[in-house]
């Protein structure tokens, strides 16, 4: 569609209309601020940042945590899925290895011997999480990460898990049983 | 070689220096602050030294007005890491921000800010010649931002280069025409005359008797400072910040510094040319003092009328929305030129017929 634009009559053409209503508008906004003291932040959110925290809003991207299953278990099984995809390459993972520890958990071969994740460079995109065949690594709510040293913001596998705490969303595991289940009677029942 | 004339200049340069670096300061703590009310917020608010929490009552209302707030911005533009990036022209690099900065700073040689104190004019070089060695000294500030441009060497500092050099010298133009009319009213350059001659009554005013020119006047400021609605050098919405992209630190702050400076000279020009410089018509204060608080009293009057010119030009840069290049080349050429210069003949045609 071809907008078709109007010529600019007299007044308009000395942009005093402009001037004038641009004046009105600031000067509302600076008297209700100035005088009435209203500001945007008082009025949505009842005050300033740090003394009134945000409110995060659940499905809210923060920064990603290793979790832990209901029996307190490592998910991650180290198949370094999150580590190919991570576009800034803020994870690394150090795998066991052949003779390394065994997986804590029962359906699983291994777990990561480290896990890191290097928060400065991390984008809180969300693609690990998504990638993720165990569910094991979540963006949780934290957004406002700081530290003394670029070391002290290289996150180690226990500190992420320490940080993630226990996952208490869907069962996986669970859920496949169920469905192996359900496959062995026929016709198949799909959920 | 008057020795007591050497001593009260540089006593006069020294005050002067000290003021309006003070002002710069606080003016950009008032363009903050008004920004801030502008669009719904505080601003600046959380700057507090270890003392200010002893200071009763005040204390916590100075924080919260950021009265300290220039102290931490010119504490933090002093200890950044002054980065010199590996692809600039070195030397040009290093020399643009002083270039830009010092012209402004210039400029307040000649502005009368007070009438006198003891037998001391308040003005730091009379000359004869006032305003030819300020629109001399004014063009000289675009160089700098010119210098920034070309010294970046990359694309968008050339690009803020290439549009400053072109708006400043088209507005150069309208600007000086635009004050032909007053000092063809005045009878000289000088700007204590330009003053005196303001005296008497408000209608004395060049503002009243020329407002074109002052309206004129006052939109080449805009220009000529780099102020919204005329920043394209700067544009930090297309160009990065413009002629300034590539600088840091103390070196940035000079080019902000001088934009402010920029902005006190020119307003001190308006309030001399057209609104009546440290008079006032009433109370007898357009005379020249005779004790010194008088003269304190006129330099209050001056910086009263430049405060307000200041909050006009803050105003007005969270007022309108930035001009399109061609509008701005054709707002400067086709319409401020052709009518300063008719304003000219039209005073000069008058004067020529009410004198004869």
């Amino acid at each position: 569609m071809i907008v078709s634009r109007k010529p600019l009559s007299l007044a308009e053409r000395f942009y005093l209309p402009a001037v004038a209503n641009g004046f009105k508008v600031t000067w509302r906004h600076f008297r209700r601020t100035v005088f009435e003291g209203k500001t945007a932040a008082g009025e949505t959110a009842g005050g300033f940042h740090p003394e009134v925290p945000w409110k995060v809003e659940p499905g809210y991207r923060g920064a990603p945590y290793l979790v832990r299953d209901q029996e307190g278990h490592t998910k991650c099984v180290s198949c370094q899925l999150c580590e190919f995809i991570c576009p800034p390459k803020a994870i690394r993972i150090t795998p066991p290895g052949p003779d390394g520890q065994a997986a804590d958990r029962k359906n699983a071969e291994k777990m990561p011997r480290d896990f890191e994740i290097n928060m400065l460079r991390c984008i809180f995109c969300g693609l690990c999480q998504e990638v993720c065949p165990e569910e094991a690594i979540f963006l949780q709510k934290d957004y406002s990460l700081s530290g003394g040293s670029r070391e002290e913001m290289i996150y180690n596998k226990e500190r992420l898990l320490a940080l993630g705490g226990t996952h208490s969303g869907t069962q996986k595991w669970k859920h496949k049983l169920e469905e192996a289940k359900a496959q062995e009677a026929f016709p198949v029942k799909t959920p | 070689m008057d020795w007591t004339f050497l001593i009260f200049t540089l006593v006069k340069i020294a005050v002067v220096f000290a003021v309006v670096m003070t002002m710069v300061a606080y003016a950009v703590l008032v363009e903050r602050k008004v920004s801030a009310f502008i669009q719904d917020r505080v601003g600046p608010n959380r700057a507090a030294p270890f003392f200010a929490r002893y200071i009763p009552f005040l204390g916590p209302r100075l924080v919260r007005w950021g009265i300290f707030q220039p102290v931490a911005d010119a504490l933090k533009a002093i200890l950044k890491e002054d980065y010199t990036p590996a692809h600039v022209r070195k030397v040009y690099f290093w020399i643009a921000p002083a270039i830009a900065m010092v012209p402004a700073l210039l400029t307040l040689a000649v502005i009368p800010f007070g009438s006198q104190i003891g037998s001391q004019k308040m003005v730091i070089a009379d000359l004869d010649v006032g305003i030819l060695y300020t629109f001399g000294i004014v063009s000289l500030g675009v160089y700098g931002i010119v210098l920034a441009g070309y010294a970046a060497n990359s694309k968008y500092p050339f690009l803020g280069g290439i549009r400053s050099s072109a708006q400043m010298i088209s507005y150069e133009i309208s600007m000086g025409l635009s004050v032909i009319p007053v000092f063809l009213l005045v009878g000289s350059l000088n700007l204590s005359d330009v003053i005196g001659n303001q005296s008497g009554s408000l209608l004395n005013w060049h503002v009243v008797k020329q407002p074109l020119a002052f309206f004129i006047f006052l939109i080449a400021a805009f220009a000529e400072t780099n102020r919204l609605p005329f920043d394209l050098p700067e544009a930090e919405t297309e160009l990065v910040g413009g002629y300034h992209t590539e600088y840091s630190s103390m070196k940035f702050a000079l080019f902000f510094l001088g934009e402010y400076a920029a902005m006190i000279s020119v307003s001190a020009m308006m309030v001399t040319l057209f609104l009546g410089g440290w008079t006032l018509p009433f109370l007898g204060l357009d005379q020249p003092a005779a004790t010194i608080g008088m003269g304190l009293v006129h330099i209050l009057i001056f910086l009263m009328k430049l405060c307000f010119l200041l909050l006009i030009i803050i105003w007005v840069r969270w007022m309108l929305p930035r001009f399109r290049y061609d509008q701005l080349m054709d707002l400067g050429w086709r319409r401020f030129i052709p009518v300063a210069l008719a304003n000219i003949i039209l005073t000069a045609a008058v004067l020529a017929f009410v004198r004869s």
